[in-house]
C-alpha cells in the first residue's frame, strides 16, 4: 500500500490536508484493462484513430478509471476504521497514458448523524502539470 | 431536439447483476488498487467488513436495461458520478437493478443553455433492500451545426 497508516479519525480536524497518493502513470494497456473490466468500450479510450477523428491527440482515459484511482485513495485513508457512505466526482481535464495522477484530500466536515460519527472529504485528483482532472467528495461512516 | 421534463421518473427494463470474484479482480487490477479486501477472503473475513466485497466504483460496471429513450450518445459528457452506498457489494451477490430518470434540468454556460441529464441506476438485494444507487449526470450538449 501506498500510504503508511489508515487515518487516526478520532483525531482528525476539519479543514485537515491528509496524506496523498501519487499513482504510477496511466498507461494504454491499463485502458484496455479498465475497458473490459468496466464494459465501457468507446473507442475514444483504446483506438488512437478514432481519438484523432475526435480532435484528440490520442486516447485518453475513462473518467471512471480517474474515480477508481480516488475510490482506492479514500479506501485506504477509510483501512478497517470506517466505510463509504457516499462518493462523488467532477470530472475536469482529461486524462492520457504517461499522466501521474496524485490524489489529495482536506477534511471538510466531522459530523454525527443518528449516532453514527461520519467524516467528510474534498477530494482532488490533479496531473503533475497541477491540472485538476477531477475534484469529488467522499462521506465516511466510522465504525 | 431538447428533452423535456416529461422523461422524468421513466425507467428502464428491471435486470440482474451478477457480481463475480474474478470481475471484482479485474476490475480492482485495471484501477491498480491492490487493497486486499478485493481479493484476499482471510485477510477480508477479520476486518469489520467480514469477508471480501468490491471496489466502490464497481457499480459502474453493471450494465443494462436501457431506458425507453431516444438519447443521442454523440451529445451525451458524463459531467459527473456518484454512489450512495447502503450495503456492501459481495463476490456471489445477484443484484436487481433498474435505471431512472431521476431529473432534468438546464443551466446557462458559456455556450448558452445546457441541458443536464440526471439518471440513476438502483441495485437492490433479493430481499428488496437497497444495496447502491450509481447516479450519472450527463451534460446533453446541443451539437453544433455544420
Amino acid at each position: 500500500m501506498a500510504l503508511n497508516t489508515s487515518v487516526k479519525f478520532a483525531s482528525l480536524q476539519e479543514g485537515q490536508q491528509l496524506e496523498s497518493l501519487t499513482k504510477p502513470p496511466v498507461t494504454k494497456v491499463q485502458l484496455v484493462k479498465y475497458a473490459g473490466a468496466s464494459g465501457d468500450f468507446n473507442p475514444l479510450h483504446t483506438d488512437d484513430a478514432f481519438a484523432q477523428k475526435m480532435g484528440m491527440d490520442g486516447v485518453i482515459a475513462h473518467g471512471m478509471l480517474v474515480m477508481g484511482f480516488l475510490g482506492e485513495y479514500v479506501m485506504e485513508l477509510a483501512g478497517n476504521s470506517a466505510e463509504l457512505s457516499h462518493f462523488q466526482m467532477r470530472f475536469g481535464s482529461v486524462t492520457k497514458p504517461g499522466d501521474h495522477i496524485t490524489c489529495s484530500s482536506v477534511v471538510s466536515k466531522v459530523f454525527e448523524k443518528a449516532g453514527d460519527h461520519y467524516i467528510a472529504l474534498d477530494l482532488q485528483a490533479e496531473k503533475a502539470s497541477g491540472k485538476v482532472v477531477g475534484t469529488g467528495k467522499a462521506t465516511l461512516r466510522v465504525f | 431536439m431538447d428533452l423535456d421534463k416529461s422523461i422524468i421518473g421513466l425507467s428502464g427494463e428491471k435486470f440482474t447483476f451478477e457480481v463475480e470474484k474474478g470481475h471484482i479482480r479485474r476490475f480492482a487490477e485495471a484501477i491498480g488498487d491492490n487493497n486486499p479486501l478485493y481479493a484476499n477472503e482471510k485477510y477480508a473475513s477479520e476486518t469489520p467488513y467480514g469477508g471480501m466485497i468490491a471496489p466502490p466504483t464497481f457499480p459502474i460496471a453493471a450494465a443494462g436495461g436501457d431506458l425507453p429513450l431516444d438519447l443521442d450518445t454523440r451529445r451525451m459528457l458524463h459531467g459527473e458520478q456518484e454512489f450512495i452506498y447502503y450495503q456492501p457489494i459481495r463476490p456471489g451477490d445477484c443484484l436487481y437493478c433498474q435505471m431512472k430518470v431521476n431529473d432534468l434540468y438546464e443551466r446557462e454556460g458559456k455556450s448558452g443553455s445546457m441541458q443536464f441529464l440526471v439518471l440513476d441506476t438502483e441495485m437492490k438485494d433479493q430481499e428488496g433492500q437497497m444495496v447502491a444507487i450509481s447516479r450519472m449526470n450527463i451534460i446533453y450538449r446541443k451539437l453544433t451545426t455544420k
